[in-house]
């Protein structure tokens, strides 16, 4: 066990973790946030998603040790005081999202897409999300959904 | 999809889900999420031999690595639970392996620790040894192998047709339906063609994203188990009856699944914390991995032999013969033999019908029901049949099936005779859009075009029960109560529309309570797009119940009829104060007739489910690859009760038969499964998705349905599989029987058509 000091969704917090935890277990256990899951174990599923100083990684696959220092941001930190994103909100009203159990991932990686590509095309969205998987196959709405995001976050930074 | 409201207007609306800002936030409950004081992880060590006898178990390692609590044998086990048997049709599988093993998977003892990490590296020091016996795999050789799965069959007393197989020896056979109607034989001996062909479904599975997972608690009460289950009540029913208690002591509570599809149904790993908290008196929780899913249960792989009488341009005789592979134990395997099983012959009206359906002990993961109960697997057959019958007789795919098709008023196989089943307008709708008129261009040089359509059809599961409570509070808001478990498919949404249509109220504004055995009352499961049939009549009635007394107290405290006092005032006056309830319940179960001896009865089903579809593909001939342009998806679903969900769900379901027919399937080395995982198991990702998907409901109402709406669920996977096949041999000319349609086997098949067939 060692004690890890990171930045979590805007606050310092730190927490015992042994070698082998990953962020993803660090997140359920010290601070029952349960949005990053741990699906398939193996980084190929998008679950598991958080973002690791602005860059999104597999929360599984990361050991929670290498975050000491760094800003980690998870699904909970996105809607500030019940404010959803324009990405969540898209996502909504699109009906993006069915189990919702990949949903997390999705969202947080269409951010990181359209921070990169703020007008995406099909081929883009499709290239960026194919480390994301949704077995409910939400897969047209979740196109739809990042399209209309852009849109509001366009028309935002006007 | 066009918006249809009526009367509140509360039905027929794009309704967003009502839990959809905790969802895109991260904050939705799952069983996932669930931590108790003092909680034990337990893991699993699990069979490495097809069929054996435990020899020896060797748990000492494992018992002694620092941290492990306790390491459990099906011996412990039946210290708690002395019969530890459970299933819904039978009671065949033991919460541990019990002196035998019956598959490469198969759990046989669990180690408990608090930390995941110690129990996970304790699980792989236990040892045991086996007498390894003669295994079978494939359901056609289970028929009649020496290798037997089960000593003895052990039917469960719940279902009356199975009670002639309780105490059966020396046979795999779980099942078998038999159907007769009409005289086939001079069907077939006065055709002027007989067409005969063989089909086989792969093995495949569901793979929820968020796996199998419960966790069980003792109170002072009794039980209370929480557990990511599509059928709450038939949990808390199976594991009081495995512990010989009242129902009331026994709680299970459902939140949101992360996914389900057939595969969380029944008793999964509920009664494993079930006997591991009674046996240890803590907590106990178990997640499994997403390899372990692989081996817990899988979609039936099949085989279909169908054989049709054609005599002028008409189907006048078909011989069906389905073979189910049901795995090691028989979970609702024998069910979907008969109750798809009857729906064999296809959408078509023919006189003369004779269905054979086996349910199959073999030595494989467990299979039971997959979005769609056996019809994807069926449609598949009857659908390629259909085509490669047209085609020999060069008629047109579509006026075929317009020629043979069974309309409203027709008799079924079982006899029952078609109501509200809109097979012709799903057939015109998606002719239409697949523009099958028009010439098609089908390509030059190496990469040939086709197109292909099929239509298929399912009788809703029957007789089945839902109740369900309305409860108005004295400032007029509305919780709803029922069992319905939402894993994704939007009931939560749909029910709340539905009582908010009754109550004429804003369907946001309802609250739905989810299923907790202590307060939501039986529903038999979310399963079969049962739920908005059964449980949307249950939470209309309540409904209507609750808008009944609300009347009544209306009378009472002298409020005249039709004057629009809110609510609220209503119990202010009789109360005095805010206080008070008005519970309206509402309880369904529709009308049934038992199967004959010739499997026939003049009430099969309370509702058909209707669904098409088209696509057009590219097959490049140099590598046999295929490339689904277009994938379009017509559906009866009755009325819309969400046109955005309905939507969602024919999408959802057709990608999913897209994966099951494109790439998916289990591959076997003697019983081992060799892709358990998503690295070698692929579904279908954002980037495989057709670049064009069409959704459409067909104009129609189920008159008997509530607010004339049916299930949706599964209508969208019917005709995937037998579409794409019979798009291929449109483009190309070469014809497959065996799912997947993957690049290898239509390269294989056009060199065997070329006469240079490539070695095996």
């Amino acid at each position: 066990m060692r004690t890890i000091h990171f930045t979590l969704n805007d606050e310092a917090v730190s927490a015992q973790a042994a070698e082998h935890h990953s962020i993803v277990d660090v997140l359920r256990d010290r601070f029952d946030l349960f949005g990053a899951r741990e699906s398939c174990a193996q980084g190929l599923c998008g679950c598991c998603t958080v973002l690791v100083d602005g860059t999104a990684v597999s929360g599984c696959l990361y050991l929670a040790a290498f975050v000491d220092g760094k800003t980690v941001t998870t699904i909970e930190g996105l809607a500030q005081n019940g404010k959803l994103t324009p990405i969540q909100e898209a996502f909504l009203e699109t009906g993006a999202t069915q189990c919702g159990f990949c949903t997390p991932g999705f969202v947080l990686m269409a951010g990181q897409l359209l921070a990169a590509h703020p007008d995406p095309d099909d081929e883009e969205i499709r290239h960026y999300l194919s480390g994301n998987l949704c077995r409910c196959a939400a897969y047209p709405e979740i196109i739809a959904a990042v399209k209309l995001a852009a849109g509001k976050l366009r028309a935002g930074r006007l | 999809m066009a918006t249809r409201t009526i009367g509140s207007g509360q039905v027929g609306r794009s309704v967003p889900r009502l839990e959809g800002a905790a969802k895109v936030t991260g904050r939705a409950e799952y069983v996932h999420n669930i931590r108790l004081p003092k909680m034990l992880i337990g893991k699993i060590f699990r069979s490495t031999v097809a069929q054996g006898r435990i020899k020896s178990l060797d748990v000492s390692a494992a018992r002694a690595l620092p941290g492990v609590y306790r390491v459990v044998t099906i011996d412990d086990v039946k210290t708690v639970i002395p019969n530890p048997l459970y299933g819904p049709a039978f009671h065949d599988q033991p919460i541990l392996a019990d002196g035998k093993v019956h598959y490469i998977g198969e759990p046989v003892a669990v180690v408990l620790a608090t930390d995941p990490y110690i129990a996970e590296a304790a699980a792989s020091l236990i040892e045991a040894e086996y007498e390894e016996l003669p295994a079978v795999f494939d359901e056609i050789e289970a028929m009649t192998s020496a290798a037997v799965v089960h000593d003895e069959l052990r039917p469960a007393g719940t279902f009356p047709d199975l009670k002639h197989l309780k105490g059966k020896k020396n046979t795999n056979i779980a099942l078998d339906f038999h159907l007769r109607r009409g005289d086939p034989g001079k069907a077939f001996a006065e055709a002027d063609h007989v067409f005969e062909h063989t089909f086989r479904s792969q093995q495949v599975l569901h793979l929820p994203l968020e796996p199998f997972v419960s966790a069980a608690e003792l109170t002072e009460t009794g039980l209370t188990i929480h557990t990511a289950s599509q059928s709450p009540s038939f949990v808390r029913i199976e594991i009081a009856r495995l512990l010989g208690w009242p129902e009331n002591k026994v709680r299970v509570k459902v939140p949101y699944l992360g996914g389900g599809f057939g595969a969380k149904l029944y008793i999964k790993l509920e009664a494993m914390v079930a006997a591991l908290t009674l046996l240890t008196r803590r907590p106990v929780k178990i997640s499994l991995t997403m390899e372990e899913q692989f081996y817990t249960l899988t979609k039936h792989a099949a085989t279909f032999r169908i054989k049709s009488a054609i005599k002028n341009g008409r189907i006048t005789g078909r011989d069906c013969e389905v073979w189910w592979n049901g795995g090691a134990y028989a979970d609702i395997g024998p069910r979907i033999t008969q109750k798809s099983g009857f729906t064999a012959p296809g959408p078509y009206d023919i006189d003369n019908v004779s269905i054979d359906s086996y349910s199959l002990y073999t030595n494989l993961t467990p299979a039971g029901a997959l979005r769609g109960f056996g019809i994807p697997q069926l449609v598949w057959a009857y659908e390629s049949h259909t085509d490669m019958m047209a085609r020999a007789l060069k008629l047109d795919p579509v006026e075929f099936r317009r020629n043979n098709i069974l309309r409203d008023g027709r008799a079924q196989a079982t006899g029952t005779a078609m109501k509200d089943a809109a097979i012709e307008a799903v057939l015109d709708r998606l002719a239409l859009r697949m523009n099958m008129k028009a010439p098609f261009d089908h390509g030059g040089g190496t990469v040939k075009r086709g197109r292909g359509i099929a239509i298929g059809f399912k009788a809703s599961i029957s007789p089945t029960t839902s109740i369900a409570i309305v409860n108005v509070a004295a400032d007029g808001s509305v919780t709803l109560y029922c069992s319905t478990v939402d894993m994704g498919q939007g009931s939560d949404t749909a029910n709340a529309q539905l009582v908010a249509e009754v109550l004429n109220i804003p369907a946001e504004s309802i609250k739905v309570v989810h299923p907790d055995t202590d307060v939501t009352p039986y529903d038999m499961a979310t399963l079969g797009s049962r739920s908005l049939y059964h449980m949307g009549h249950a939470v209309r009635l309540a409904a209507e119940d609750a808008k009944a007394k609300l009347a009544a107290l209306a009378r009472e405290v002298g409020v005249p009829e039709g004057a629009n006092v809110p609510v609220a005032e209503l119990f202010q006056k009789k109360y005095k104060m805010q206080a008070g309830n008005i519970i309206g319940t509402g309880s369904y179960i529709p009308s049934y007739v038992p199967p004959d001896a010739n499997g026939l009865t003049p009430e099969a089903t309370p509702f058909w489910m209707v669904g098409g579809t088209g696509a057009e593909v590219e097959v490049d001939t140099e590598t046999g690859h295929v490339r689904v342009t277009k994938l379009i998806n017509v559906a009866d679903v009755g009325r819309p009760v969400n046109p955005r969900i309905v939507e969602t769900q024919l999408s959802g379901a057709a990608v999913m038969q897209f994966g099951f027919t494109m790439q998916e399937k289990i591959e076997l080395d003697g019983g081992q499964i060799t892709n358990a995982s998503f690295a070698d198991y692929k579904i279908p990702s954002i980037v495989d998705i057709p670049p064009v998907m069409q959704n459409e409901a067909v104009e129609s109402e189920q008159g008997s349905g509530p607010f004339g709406a049916k299930g949706v669920g599964e209508s969208g996977t019917f005709g995937v599989s037998p579409a794409i096949a019979n798009a291929i041999e449109d483009a190309c000319g070469v014809r497959l029987t065996e799912l997947p349609l993957t690049a290898e086997k239509v390269y294989r098949a056009l060199r065997a058509a070329q006469g240079k067939p490539l070695e095996e």
